[in-house]
This record gives structure tokens, C-alpha cells and sequence, in this order.
């Protein structure tokens, strides 16, 4: 059973012929050779292949294609093109905040999602926002470092929209 | 032969039901995991989908005369946005999963799915929600403690979708939530607990108190709330010993792989005697 989809990655229309069922990050990862987005738990626990979908976070292993129809997906690869990544990928890299770095494109984009709404959030916020992004490595203290600075290094920038 | 629907509105939706037996689809967060395959496969159902989701029918909230609206596919991160929405209704959905998984999960797939540690359900019951039931024949409105019937299990039937969650609402002075797990995102519930109140120095003038993950069902006694109408602060605590056995009655937990029984019933208990001791302040 294959159904068109279309839906916009990146910035750009998308038209694929697929199972509807298909889970995004299989999409992703296998149909378009995006390999940014990582799969960890598969079930929504680890927010290892978050991407926004119309500007909202989502857990792609949880997100069948039918579900696509119209909507526009970011994922690392099209957000590493902005301002806002330099500026998250800088303080990133500042405070420590990647080690092995499987979780790091899910934990980018759930900053994005989380400086877009609250630029100037509270250490608690960040925490909460970061909820449902497991790390392994770094212990979280890093990360949450990361985006204290970035929200202050990026300031002006986190409530603009996207420019792909 | 497994089918995949995407109606383009409720009316479509609700034939489909009619004709054929479906799942109802909406944020997906629950059905994904439940049939999730190896990574790179396709998950696997044996009945036929219906997306439901996307239906902006079933996605406005409205309040008129002390009446909250809300459509069954409204996601949790769009109810907790809401700014007409009162926070004791809001306290047990801010602790629900994560961000992402709240940016899809709907409040009618957490009825739908009627299990027992459902995280919005305590809530619902302590609030008498009322559920609006719709086919393509008729529209009839049942209580959630009516509806949900067991673990997982409810009165829709196969040509029914569940579409809107009628909620009254009143000033609530306190409110209580405790949810406990074994991790502060994305677990499932081993118990939960939700109160209201309101009264005044003399006297508890309302309370509702539901439990969820201790029984098949949330468990919520008029006998008990009736028991604490009218007592003030003093006699609460004289009267503990009986509020609490009321409720040790009703609480049955199981034993499973997120906690056991003793620990459901024990913790459960002393969730009641905090909120009645500690958290109750006029």
C-alpha cells in the first residue's frame, strides 16, 4: 500500500510515494539519506530523533507519513543553516555540551523549540523543556549551561521565525 | 487487507465508521509504540486506521457559561496554552510525558485508551467531565465513570468516534496533583492523585477526590466526599482513621512491573492524608 505525501522538509516541497504508515524518521533516515535525525528508543522515551513539525517538537519514531499530508518538517539538516544553530552550535561547544553526541541534534532542535516561545528562560524552564531528551554522557548540567548562554549570546535573535 | 484513512472532515469520518471497523488514530503517541516494529519498518496493525487528528471539527475549545468545551483531538500542549483555561485543570497535563509527545498526544486519545494510570482521567472524574459520543445515526453525551468500564476498555462503539470532553468548571481555592513514577518525563503512572476543595475557616464546603492506577478504573467515592462536607479542620484529623479505611476499601492495585500492590495502596493512602493535613490551608 503506497499513498503520495506532500509535505515541505527543509523548506522545500516534498512528494514521495510511501507507505503511509512509515514512521518519519525511517523516512528521514532511509528514503532521504538524512541521517542527522538518530533513532534511539523508538517508542518516544529519549527524544533522540526529535524534528520540529510546523514549528512544534515532535518524536519522528512516533509520527506515521499520513500524518505529513500538508505539514513542514525542520530537522537538524535545515536547521544547521541559521543564525540561531551558530549560535546554539558556539555555546555548545563552549560549555562542553557534547560528548558522544547521539542526542545532540534532538536536544538542538527542542532549544529551538523551547528559545523560540521563552528567549529568556529560567534554568527550571530549560530543564522542563528538556524533559523528554535523554543523555547519556554529559549529565544534563552541560547542556542546560549551553542554553543559558546561547540565550543570552543569541539575544534578538530566538523570536524571530526560520529563514531557510 | 489493512486500510488507512485521512477523512477530510468528521462527516467522512463518521461514514467510514459506519462501514468499517477502524482504530481512531489521533496524536498516534500510544498506537505507535503499541505496534511498533524493528526500526525501518513499517509498524504493524491488523485493523484498518482512521486519522482523526487532523479534523479541525475536533480541535477548538470553547467556554461559555462556566462550561469548558474541548474537542476530543485538541493535543495536551494546545489545552495548556489556552489561557482560559483554569490551572487546577491544567496541573496533571503540564506533568504528562514530554514536550514532544504532549505536542501530539490529544486529551481524547487518553480517554479513548481508558487505562487505568491515563494521567488526565483522575482529573476528569474529580470534575465530572462529560463525554460527547457521536455515530452517523445519533449524538449522545455519557459521564466518563460510565464510560470507561475496565483497563482499556469503554462503551464506543465501532461506529462511534468520541468527539468532544464537556467540563464544568467553578473557583477552585485548592488543588492537589500528585503523580508518581519512576522518572519525572515520559513515565507511566504508578499511582496518581487529584483533589479539590473549597471552604473557609469553618468548614469544607466541597471537596472531590479522585485515584488513578489503583484499581481498573479511577476510583472516586460520593460516600467519602460526603463524609468530609461540612467537618473543619479539627475534625479532619479525628475523622482520618475513617476517611482513609473508606477509601483502603475501594483502592485495589495489582502488582505489575512499575510497582507493586502494597506500595500503590500505602503511597495512594498517604497522598489522601497529606493533601487532607498538610495541603488544606483556608
Amino acid at each position: 500500500m503506497l499513498n503520495m505525501i506532500n509535505f515541505k522538509l527543509n523548506g522545500k516541497n516534498i512528494n514521495l510515494k510511501i507507505h503511509p504508515l512509515k514512521r518519519l524518521v525511517d523516512i528521514l533516515r532511509d528514503d532521504l539519506q538524512l541521517t542527522g535525525t538518530k533513532e534511539g528508543c523508538g517508542e518516544g522515551e529519549c527524544g533522540a530523533c526529535a524534528v520540529l513539525l510546523d514549528d512544534k517538537l515532535v518524536n519522528s519514531c512516533l509520527v506515521p507519513a499520513a500524518l505529513l499530508e500538508d505539514k513542514s518538517v525542520l530537522t537538524i539538516e535545515g536547521y544547521r543553516n541559521t543564525e540561531k544553530f551558530k549560535v546554539l552550535s558556539a555555546c555548545f561547544e563552549k560549555a562542553g555540551s557534547v560528548q558522544c553526541g547521539f542526542c545532540t541534534p534532538g536536544m538542538i532542535l527542542a532549544a529551538e523549540a523551547l528559545l523560540r516561545q521563552n528567549p529568556k528562560p529560567l534554568e527550571g524552564e530549560i530543564r522542563a523543556a528538556l524533559a523528554g531528551n535523554l543523555c547519556r554522557c554529559t549529565g544534563y548540567n552541560l547542556i542546560v549551561e549551553a542554553i543559558l548562554l546561547a540565550a543570552k549570546e543569541g539575544e534578538g535573535l530566538w523570536s524571530k521565525s526560520i529563514d531557510l | 487487507m489493512v486500510k488507512v484513512y485521512r477523512p477530510l472532515n468528521l462527516i467522512e469520518a463518521l461514514d467510514i465508521r459506519n462501514n468499517e471497523n477502524t482504530i481512531v488514530f489521533a496524536g498516534g503517541t500510544d498506537l505507535m509504540v503499541k505496534h511498533r516494529e524493528w526500526s525501518g519498518a513499517v509498524p504493524k496493525f491488523s485493523t484498518s486506521l482512521l486519522f482523526i487528528g487532523h479534523l479541525t471539527e475536533l480541535q477548538t475549545i470553547n467556554i461559555d457559561n462556566n462550561s469548558l468545551k474541548i474537542g476530543a483531538a485538541c493535543t495536551l500542549a494546545q489545552i495548556l496554552n489556552d489561557k482560559r483555561i483554569p490551572d487546577y485543570l491544567k496541573l496533571p497535563i503540564a506533568q504528562m510525558a514530554s514536550p514532544s509527545i504532549r505536542n501530539m498526544g490529544t486529551i481524547g486519545g487518553n480517554i479513548g485508551n481508558s487505562s487505568p494510570a491515563g494521567d488526565t482521567l483522575p482529573m476528569l472524574y474529580a470534575l465530572d467531565a462529560q463525554l460527547t459520543i457521536q455515530s452517523k445515526s445519533k449524538t449522545y453525551a455519557v459521564g466518563i465513570e460510565d464510560f470507561i468500564t475496565g483497563p482499556g476498555q469503554n462503551l464506543l462503539k465501532p461506529d462511534e468516534i468520541l468527539s468532544e470532553i464537556t467540563i464544568p468548571l467553578s473557583n477552585y481555592r485548592q488543588y492537589y496533583y500528585r503523580k508518581v513514577g519512576s522518572r519525572k518525563a515520559n513515565c507511566i503512572s504508578k499511582i496518581s492523585f487529584f483533589a479539590l476543595a473549597n471552604g473557609d475557616a469553618a468548614q469544607i464546603h466541597e471537596v472531590r477526590i479522585a485515584f488513578g492506577a489503583v484499581a481498573p478504573t479511577v476510583i472516586r467515592s460520593f460516600e467519602a466526599e460526603t463524609l468530609l462536607k461540612g467537618i473543619n479542620k479539627s475534625q479532619i484529623s479525628e475523622r482520618l482513621n475513617d476517611i482513609k479505611s473508606s477509601y483502603a476499601n475501594l483502592l485495589n492495585p495489582v502488582d505489575d512491573r512499575r510497582s507493586t500492590k502494597i506500595y500503590r495502596q500505602k503511597v495512594s493512602l498517604q497522598l489522601l492524608e497529606n493533601f487532607l493535613l498538610k495541603e488544606l490551608v483556608w
